[in-house]
């Protein structure tokens, strides 16, 4: 989760989580909660700073599946960012957006993708688009950091003016490889 | 007859002239019990997404922080989003109350024993996380002073209610998740756009 990450080359020129940000403020989100990722680490320093968005830290990513129920409810809108690990841990919660139509919008930094060096990452890295498919949640595949204004703009108004649960999942090759010979 | 409150009286007493109290109700008996104290569009019950009752109180908590918000759940509900009350603790909002309705039993699926009944104290667990205020209520005296929390008092706060072990008579909110959420929403923010 934590931890240095080699960036791949041609994520190094997009500072693609600023991109993610200003749609995130453009699409008036208010409550960001997260589990965090190494790969989230700027867009979570980014709403941390911004002092009208709450963001919120979670214990398991399926708490962030309710928080984005309850604002919807009191009329906010809300964000949900984790690594595709967690996506495991939501299964049952999706049952908000597939009853209710509860907007929701995921971002999911990749893990298990090529170069892993962590295998255990690896089996619900292979199953997390398979896995939001089954629990109803439409899925856009970043994979070029120069795409992120589009691709999580159309994911954003797609959940908040459809009420649709969306996720973008984000390329490992756009994050880096976790290494494990560096010290955090 | 087992120990503690009735649970319909003590779910009745809460929400009676509950003004505009937003209120989030966990699936099974504690959803029952809300219904059977009268249904009301600001009322969200649950029928499924077990351990999401309080972190959805956190979500409407955060975006209407001048409205006051309980979530009425049980015990086992509770324990399956254990973890939500750190992320609430972390948050601390001022208007936001917890009251668990513990049997010691998951009632929906044959009373089996919950981990309240071996030991596990909620309301020590929430005093942890950073509550402003967590207490046991044991007897009906201690009815009035969570009324008067749940209502006034300076969040995050943390009731857990020991209630008799019974099935009162079924009273079913309605079950179509998209009509609960319309009605709730235009009910609090009114007629502006329903997907805004």
């Amino acid at each position: 989760m934590s931890g240095k990450t080699s960036r791949a080359r041609s994520a190094a020129s997009v500072d693609w989580p600023a991109a993610i940000y200003r749609v995130l403020k453009s699409q008036r989100v208010r409550q960001v909660s997260y589990v965090p990722d190494a790969g989230h680490k700027r867009l979570i320093e980014l709403c941390h700073a911004d002092k009208r968005m709450a963001a919120v830290p979670l214990t398991s990513e399926e708490e962030g599946i309710g928080l984005a129920a309850g604002a919807w409810l009191g009329g906010e809108r809300a964000a949900l960012l984790m690594q595709s690990s967690g996506v495991g841990n939501c299964v049952n919660a999706f049952t908000l957006a597939a009853n209710c139509k509860f907007p929701l919008l995921m971002l999911i930094t990749m893990r298990g993708e090529e170069g892993e060096l962590n295998p255990w990452q690896i089996p619900m890295g292979r199953a997390t688009p398979e896995t939001l498919r089954l629990g109803g949640v439409r899925v856009f595949r970043l994979d070029h950091a120069a795409d992120a204004p589009a691709k999580v703009s159309a994911a954003a108004r797609l959940a908040f003016e459809d009420c649709a649960a969306v996720a973008v999942t984000i390329s490992q090759s756009l994050i880096g490889i976790k290494s494990f010979e560096e010290k955090p | 007859m087992s120990r503690g409150l009735h649970r319909r009286e003590v779910v009745k007493a809460l929400l009676k002239d509950r003004s505009g109290l937003l209120v989030v109700a966990g699936l099974g008996s504690s959803a029952w019990d809300c219904a059977a104290a009268g249904d009301h569009p600001l009322t969200f019950p649950l029928w499924g997404a077990m351990g999401s009752a309080c972190m959805i109180g956190l979500g409407l908590a955060l975006a209407q922080p001048k409205r006051r918000v309980l979530v009425i759940t049980g015990d086992g509900e509770m324990l399956m989003g254990l973890g939500s009350l750190a992320t609430i603790g972390a948050q601390r909002p001022g208007n936001l109350a917890i009251v668990v309705l513990d049997n010691e039993r998951y009632g929906e699926t044959g009373m089996q024993e919950t981990h309240t009944a071996h030991g596990t104290e909620l309301g020590a667990v929430a005093r942890a996380c950073g509550f402003s205020e967590a207490r046991i209520v044991r007897a009906v005296a201690g009815i009035r002073a969570m009324r008067s929390g749940v209502y006034r008092g300076r969040g995050p706060l943390f009731y857990q209610v020991k209630v008799k072990q019974e099935f009162p008579p079924l009273v079913l909110p309605p079950r179509d998740g998209g009509y609960l959420k319309n009605r709730f929403r235009e009910a609090l923010l009114g007629k502006r756009d329903l997907a805004d």
